[in-house]
């Protein structure tokens, strides 16, 4: 109103900051035109697309809810999901068990460390997809070098055909995953070891608790969020397997390692059944979202106790 | 005395022997497949129907794994250019759109600022594989269906919520009064962005690049349903059909170059830049 009032009011203030609003908003644009491109739009027309028999060529016909109807009585769907779920819960005891010794291996800091943790880290930067067939060659009755190990160790007779019987090519994949992965979740355990405070292995020690005890009472508890974390990555990434058995097995013995989403790409790209596969789609997602929402309960829980 | 050190010593010794021979065991274990993939594939071709004992050539050094895995498709070359592509194509383009993003998310004010951000990093808990049949129809409508710039925007879209975080974080690591020097030098906008502030985030653009190769040479699935032109697939595309077999027969030979072919680069990259890499782990385990 008066003159010191317009004065401490820095000058031309609103201008550059109403300039800087869509200036703002251009340097975000390539990013936000993307995701609503070819990720909101897509994840909104799954849903219209479940909603219709949706052929590759001719109009799609809207049949309401029919997808999803033909989806609850689809029995392969389910052998699909109880093979994905059997497959989840295997790879990630897998994956744990030999994860957290490796974590707890390269840990401490000691001549070579760097070199061990490297040489166990190098299988995760491969994709899936050249892992899958270096171990189907890997693993071949004929020219493998699995075969020839084995028989030298006794474990197997030479001509025995791994992927012929499901047990025995579920192992191979199943050796394949933990070999190719192991090194990851070790890296994310050691982050969550690293940052447990010294002095609280130091004091255990000295109130005479011994190294296992020391292990499940006070390292343990300290690491629930970094275990969270893993167990989530390592569950939704089994969830969503495809390659491994699309390369290795072809859908394996009797067609019985068809997973979820293996499955919906039979129905959506070889059978061309699109909108039962995209029902089938958001089925899968509202699987997986229960899961985020386990995990951000897992992770709660860990920071209410600290 | 000296019998107790002596014996303390030898413990010592003892431990740190078996330390380290876990330690070259777990090497072997997982070094080894590469080593005698690497090593089988150059075998002559006579030997690439027999196991690999030894996994070495034994009759001399060749190409012929190579020379038959260039006979399939259009070519090892063209598909390795098109694998190349697609990966270098989605890094660059992945840089320059989560640069311009990372800096607006950091410096600007603006509308639905944080509502934006969420929203792109939200995309995280959908799952592309739940939305590739829509983006397969999506494509085709915008006559970017079995190319290769269709699936490098796809890739780069994937690596946006990884790669918008790492670069708003970098950004806002870096002090406003550098920026503010700047302009009063006369420094402004795109040109203080890639003259004064690009090197600061340099370690951060590089963290997002090698991210976004390595997914986008090793992606599988989006690629085998978004490309239907033989001569479009890239690697693992092409290697998965070597293994599926030609009139009843695998060339196993050609696999294993295949599979070396795949690896190498990326090995390549990670020991080249493994720092980096490490680095844009972390930030993902931490957050």
């Amino acid at each position: 109103m008066t003159l010191a009032d317009s004065l401490s009011r820095p000058p031309r203030r609103p201008r550059p900051r109403h300039r800087s609003q869509w200036k703002g908003l251009l340097y975000i644009a390539p990013a936000m035109a993307l995701v609503i491109v070819f990720f909101i739009l897509p994840v909104l027309f799954t849903f219209w697309m479940s909603l219709h028999k949706w052929p590759l060529l001719g109009a799609p016909k809207f049949i309401g809810l029919g997808n999803y109807i033909r989806m609850l009585s689809d029995t392969r769907f389910y052998s699909a999901l109880g093979f994905t779920a059997y497959y989840t819960v295997i790879i990630t005891i897998a994956i744990f068990a030999l994860a957290f010794p490796l974590a707890i291996f390269v840990e401490r800091q000691r001549r070579m460390v760097g070199v061990y943790r490297t040489a166990i880290f190098m299988p995760v930067v491969v994709g899936l997809a050249s892992a899958s067939l270096l171990w189907v060659w890997f693993a071949n009755v004929d020219v493998g070098f699995l075969n020839p190990l084995l028989a030298w160790l006794g474990i197997v007779d030479l001509k025995t055909n791994f992927f012929a019987s499901f047990d025995s090519a579920f192992f191979i994949i199943c050796l394949m995953v933990v070999w190719k992965v192991a090194g990851f979740t070790m890296i994310i355990l050691l982050t969550g070891l690293q940052a447990i405070p010294t002095e609280l292995g130091e004091a255990a020690r000295i109130d005479g608790a011994n190294r296992w005890k020391r292990f499940i009472y006070v390292t343990l508890p300290l690491m629930r969020k970094t275990m969270a974390l893993s167990l989530i990555l390592s569950v939704t990434g089994s969830i969503l397997a495809f390659d491994q058995f699309y390369i290795m097995t072809a859908g394996g013995p009797q067609n019985k390692m068809i997973s979820v989403v293996y499955y919906i790409f039979n129905q959506s790209f070889v059978s061309f059944n699109l909108g039962y596969g995209a029902a089938m789609s958001l089925g899968l997602l509202v699987i997986l979202v229960l899961i985020s929402i386990f995990q951000l309960w897992l992770l709660r829980v860990g920071e209410e106790r600290p | 005395m000296t019998g107790k050190k002596e014996a303390r010593a030898r413990r010592a010794l003892l431990g740190a022997g078996g330390y380290h021979g876990t330690g070259i065991l777990l090497a072997i274990f997982f070094l080894a497949p590469f080593a005698i993939t690497i090593l089988s594939s150059f075998r002559h071709g006579t030997e690439a129907r027999l196991p690999p004992v030894p996994p070495w050539p034994t009759t001399g050094f060749s190409l012929d794994a190579y020379r038959s895995l260039d006979s399939f498709g259009a070519g090892v070359w063209q598909h390795t250019l098109n694998s190349a592509a697609v990966a270098i194509g989605t890094a660059l383009l992945t840089v320059v759109v989560s640069l311009l993003a990372g800096y607006g998310f950091s410096r600007y004010r603006f509308m639905f600022k944080n509502a934006l951000f969420v929203l792109i990093i939200a995309t995280l808990m959908i799952p592309f594989q739940s939305i590739l049949t829509p983006l397969f129809i999506i494509l085709a409508r915008l006559g970017l269906n079995n190319s290769l710039i269709g699936l490098t925007l796809v890739y780069v879209t994937l690596q946006l919520p990884f790669s918008v975080f790492m670069m708003r974080n970098a950004f806002d690591a870096v002090p406003k009064e550098i920026e503010e020097a700047a302009r009063i030098d006369g420094a402004r906008d795109l040109r203080l962005l890639v003259r004064v502030l690009l090197p600061l985030v340099l370690p951060g653009i590089v963290t997002v690049a090698i991210f976004a190769f390595l997914n986008s040479w090793n992606e599988f699935l989006a690629a085998l349903v978004l490309l239907s032109d033989n001569s479009k697939f890239t690697l693992p595309i092409l290697i998965s059909a070597v293994r599926a077999g030609r009139l009843g027969a695998i060339d196993w030979g050609a696999v294993q170059a295949g599979v070396t072919v795949m690896s190498v680069p990326c090995l390549f990259v990670f020991l080249l830049l493994q720092r980096y890499y490490m680095r844009g782990l972390m930030a993902g385990a931490v957050k």
